[in-house]
Order: structure tokens, then sequence, then C-alpha cells
């Protein structure tokens, strides 16, 4: 039984349709790439996939629950946290508070704890402290945990963002160009991370790449889009290898 | 690459604010004492704190929680009539000033909140500057309200009426008092504000908000603040932890207008004017927004100057502005703002394992 199943997801915007009639099965624990050229529609997938968009038709099942018509607080619940082509951290709290925020719904004390710091409050914020560093250390911020993010270089505030993405306790992660703007060192430093976290905290991973050494470097399946509609898809060395991927990707700079 | 408030700081940093208003409390206290204080000093000390707390709860929303209210006064307003009108009608039954007053301040504080929420359920789900407008009407028509507002009881019991010709057509019979007369306002307001009173209600205010940002729903509200699609993305009910931080906000304004209202004579409606929120909001955009003590030092600051120049007559807004213009320089300029993190930067011992700028 697959972790993430969509059938025959769509999205049309106006006349475009940005995503057509997408099949992905995901199984638990798999690594799976979503790639295609520019404005394939693979962030569109992500968007709806975290309920930012609502599917025009088809449907997408987290587990056994259908996740349309759920809003983006009540899919990450549901355990599908997410990391955004522009990043978008919290730039002006600081790195260990961006992680701890993740938290937030795995926490419990109550406002009125808050406000005086009394009561389950203090047990509570050790935990998530030391949960948050612990993360922070996976991704190697736990030197800057007390920098703004927004100060943060680029390469580290992607990761920072996927591991706030990890502390909201996923079942599911979803990366968008999770190495964008890196150079090679970090790329590889980043494979690394993901592997990482994928054996060591049992994720399911999907991610958008353009960088095709990451994807065949870390991916074991690959569905290709193009124009919105699955070009390809199967074990990543088939996929990269199937002339119809070939052609599409002419022109392309990885 | 510049360090940020380290988490270790931001706790110690909570203290320093405190130590603060407690220093200033001592030596203010003790100046009193001693007899030397003049009649315009006494006179300022009580406004300056509940421009303090207004402004201070008014960054809970501006500052924390990046939204622009224009409605301070309203809340202030709120709080202000509800606490005076309820020390006046218990002022026989609970003699008591340092129970009465407590339950005053809660009480406007309650009420001013209850309007904070309501206010907050349409328009909090909105994006956009829609609170700005909504926060403006609504502190113009509590104004009107109360401006109109007659509360008086005689011997058939209370009476409350929007206009006095309510009174006029049926006479207020036998043993007559007016609680609330209109644009006359209330007058006669036990004088149970006092200045250590004010210091110990801000001292619970700065403890309340301070630790409420260093919180779960505190980083809810900056991270909705921030960015709005990612803290959606990571569970954040965005309209809930901005509901939180408002109805705080006018909470705490509530709980001003009351330490504000038990110093005066004779409160009028008009006073809470669409100024005084701008006036609120200067304190707070100068103050550094988020800074909870900046704040409190732009407030007391900007709200003492114009009397003490009141003696240099017709340069005292001119001098005015200028403050006002270097303290905008002073809080936004990134050249200065990097020398004073330096300075305390300097004052703070070096944390080893920093490996900030390498990429
Ligand atoms: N909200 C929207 N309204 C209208 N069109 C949209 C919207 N969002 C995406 N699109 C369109 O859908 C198509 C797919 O966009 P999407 O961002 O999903 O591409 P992508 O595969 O992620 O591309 P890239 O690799 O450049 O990130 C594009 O043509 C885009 O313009
Ligand atoms: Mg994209």
């Amino acid at each position: 039984m697959a972790l993430l199943e969509t059938k025959d997801l769509s999205i049309q915007f106006g006349g475009l349709k940005a995503v057509d009639r997408l099949n992905l099965s995901i199984k638990k624990g798999q690594l799976y790439g979503l790639i295609g050229p520019n404005g394939a529609g693979k962030t569109t997938v992500f968007n709806m996939l975290t309920g930012v968009y609502a599917p025009t038709s088809g449907t997408a099942v987290l587990d056994g629950v259908t996740l349309n018509g759920k809003s983006p607080v009540e899919i990450n619940k549901l355990g599908v946290a997410r990391t955004f082509q522009n990043i978008r951290l919290f730039g002006k709290m600081s790195v260990l508070d961006n992680v701890r925020l993740g938290f937030g719904n795995s926490i419990h004390y109550s406002l009125f704890e808050s406000f005086f710091h009394i009561g389950r409050y203090r047990k509570a914020e050790r935990e998530a402290t030391e949960k948050a560093m612990e993360l922070l250390k996976v991704f190697n911020l736990d030197g800057e945990k007390d920098y703004l993010a927004s100060n943060l270089p680029y390469g580290k505030q992607r990761r920072l963002e996927i591991a706030r993405a990890m502390a909201t306790g996923p079942k599911l992660l979803l990366l968008d160009e999770p190495a964008a703007g890196m150079n090679p060192n970090e790329t590889a430093d980043l494979m690394d991370t993901i592997r990482f976290v994928r054996d060591n905290f049992d994720m399911t991973i999907l991610l958008i790449e353009h960088d095709m050494k990451l994807v065949s470097g870390i991916c074991e399946e690959l569905t290709v889009l193009n124009f919105g509609t699955e070009l390809a898809k199967g074990p990543t060395a088939e996929v990269l290898n199937n002339p119809r991927v070939i052609t599409a990707y002419i022109g392309e700079d990885d | 690459m510049k360090k940020a408030l380290s988490i270790s700081r931001k706790a110690g940093d909570r203290y320093i604010t405190y130590l603060l208003l407690i220093v200033i409390f001592v030596g203010v206290q003790s100046f009193l004492n001693s007899g030397a204080a003049s009649r315009s000093f006494k006179g300022l000390l009580i406004p300056t704190c509940a421009y303090i707390l207004a402004a201070m709860a008014l960054n809970l929303v501006v500052g924390v929680s990046g939204e622009l209210s224009l409605g301070q006064a309203g809340f202030m307003c709120v709080g202000a009539f509800v606490g005076s009108l309820f020390s006046l009608l218990t002022e026989a039954t609970i003699a008591n000033p340092l129970i009465r007053f407590p339950l005053a301040l809660l009480l406007g504080g309650v009420v001013a909140g209850i309007f904070g929420f309501l206010i907050g359920i349409p328009v909090l789900r909105l994006r956009g500057d829609y609170l700005a407008i909504v926060t403006l009407a609504f502190g113009e028509i509590i104004k009107t309200i109360f401006n109109n507002l007659y509360i008086a009881s005689d011997d058939t019991g209370l009476r409350i009426a929007f206009s006095v010709d309510a009174f006029n057509e049926k006479p207020l019979a036998g043993n007559a008092t007016y609680y609330i007369k209109g644009a006359q306002g209330i007058n006669g307001t036990p004088q149970d504000s006092t200045f250590a009173i004010c210091m110990i209600v801000l001292l619970i205010a700065a403890v309340i908000m301070l630790n409420f940002m260093d919180s779960k729903q505190g980083r809810a509200v900056m991270a909705a603040r921030d960015n709005r699609i990612a803290a959606e993305a990571m569970g954040v009910n965005v309209t809930r932890a901005k509901m939180t931080a408002f109805v705080m906000s006018a909470f705490f304004g509530g709980v001003a207008g009351v330490l504000y209202s038990h110093n005066l004579n004779s409160l009028i409606a008009t006073k809470f004017d669409y100024n005084l929120s701008i006036l609120i909001l200067v304190f707070v955009v100068l103050g550094g927004m988020n800074k909870m003590r900046g704040v409190m030092i732009s407030t007391t600051v900007l709200y003492i100057l114009p009397e003490v120049l009141r003696a240099l007559k017709d340069y005292r807004m001119l001098i005015y502005a200028i403050v006002l213009i270097v303290m905008m320089l002073l809080t936004n300029s990134k050249s200065v703002r990097a020398f004073a993190e330096k300075v305390t930067g300097a004052l703070k011992p070096k944390k080893k394992n920093q490996t900030g700028g390498a990429e």
C-alpha cells in the first residue's frame, strides 16, 4: 500500500492545464523524484498536495486519508511537510525558533502557562529545544542557532527549511528544489543529509530537482512532467535513459 | 554576519526590562516620598504609565503580529469608561480601593478584549490591511457612543439613554445621580490610580507580553507575520494566532484606559480620538517595533518631552519634530543599528564555535 497515491490529479488555471491527470504512487520510505522542464507543473503539484491550490479534478490520498478539500494546516497535521522553491523562512526569527515553531502542534501547554512560563511550559519547551537542537545538528546548523534566519547564507537557509519541515513530524516530506543555488560541495552534503534523514527518520521523500546529479544520485524512482502531463515514470536509471525524456530536456541546462 | 538576539540573551533581555522598571519605580517613588517632586512632574507620572502600557499593547499587533491597528485609543476609551463606571457604582459597596481598583482594571481590560475579539472575528480572516480600516472606524464609533451616552440612576432605578432628550421627557425622579453625562463624561471617578499600582501593572504586563513572545503561541504569531504561507504549511492556525495577539492588545489597551481614567476627575470621550491612536502608533514605530523596551523608552521620551519643552513656547513643536526625526533615523538606520549591536556585542562574552559567513 502506497503512502501517497494521486489519481488523475489535475488543475486548470483559466485555459491552462497546469497539471493533467497525474498518477503518483509513492511507497513508504521511498525517495521519489519529480522532474521536468521549467513550467512543467511540478511546484503546482506540491501546491495541490499541501492544500494551497484545490485540484480541478482527481484525488490525492495520504495513508488512506483523502487530502482534497483540506486546508494547508490540516494537511500538515495529517503528516505532510514541505519546503519552498522561493525560500520562505521566518526571517525575523532565530534559526532555533524557526525549528521550534515546527513543534507547535506536538507540544502542549495553555496560553496562561505561556504568560507566566509555568506548569507544562517548562518541560515542553525544554524538550522542544532539545529536539530542535538535534535536528539542527543533523542539518549542520547548530552553530547558527541564534542567528536570524534571514541572515543565514543561501545554502543554509535551504537546509533550515528542511529542518523546520521535519520538526512538524511529517510522514511525507516534499522538497521543492532543495539544491537550487547551492555549489557542488553543498549539493553533495545535501545529498548525504537527505539520505540520512530518510534512513534515520524513516521518512518518505518526494523531491523536485533540476540538478541531475542529485536526482540520479539519490532518487529511486522518478516521474517526469512535461507541460503538465506525465512523460515517463519508473526507476531512475531507466527514466533518465528514456529517449522521450532526453528530447524533452534538450536545450535545458541542468 | 550580524548576530541575532540569542535565546539565552532573550531570557536575560527580559530581566533587563524588568530590572529597568523596578529601578525606575524605586527611584521615582523615593523622589516622590522626598517631597521634592513638582506638581507637574507628579501629574505626568500616571498618564505616562498608561501610555506606555497602551503602546506596549499596540506593539503586540503592529510589531509582533505585523498588522496595522489605528484604534488603540478606542480600546483605551472602552477601558476608561467601563472601569470608571464600575468604580463609581461600587464605591460604596467595595470601600477598599485595593480590592476595587484591581477589579476595575480587570473588568475594563476584559470588556475591551471582548470588543477586540468581536472586531477580530470578521477581520482577521482576511488578508490585507482591513484591520487598519476597521479599527479606525471602531475608534471613532466608540468615541461617539460614549460622547452621547447618558447613564443615571434615580428612584426608578438605572436609566440609560443615547440622548439627553430622554431625561427631558421623563425627568429623573427623586434622588438622582448621573454616572455618565454625555459629552461631559464621567465626573468624580475615585482617584484609585497611583504610581505604585501603575508600575506593578506595567511589570505584570511586561512579564506576560515578553513571556508570550517566547512561547509556542508567540512564535506562531511571529511566524504568521514573517511568512503567512509558510506558517500555514507548518501547521500554524494564522487566524487564531493573530486573534490571540489582537485580543491581548485590546485587553491591555483597556487596562491602560482604566489606569488613565482613575487619575482624572473628569473623563471625556473626545480625549480618545484618532490623534491619540496615531500618537500611540508613533510611540510604537519610533520605539523600533517588536522591541518592548524600545517602545517603553520612546513613549516616555515622546510623551514627557512636549511638557518639558513647554517653557520654550514657540520652539516647542520645532524641537519635538526634530526629536521625532532623529529617533526615526536612530531606530531605522542600518549603520546606527550595526554600531549599537557592535557596542552591545562587545559587552557580551564571546561564544566559541561560530561559523557564520563561511558560505
Ligand atoms: N496561481 C497560478 N495561476 C495561473 N497560472 C499558474 C499559477 N501557478 C502556476 N501557474 C502556471 O502553471 C504552470 C506550472 O507552474 P509551476 O510553477 O508548477 O512549474 P514548475 O514545474 O514548478 O517550474 P519551475 O521548474 O520553473 O519551478 C506555469 O505555466 C505557471 O505559469
Ligand atoms: Mg517550481
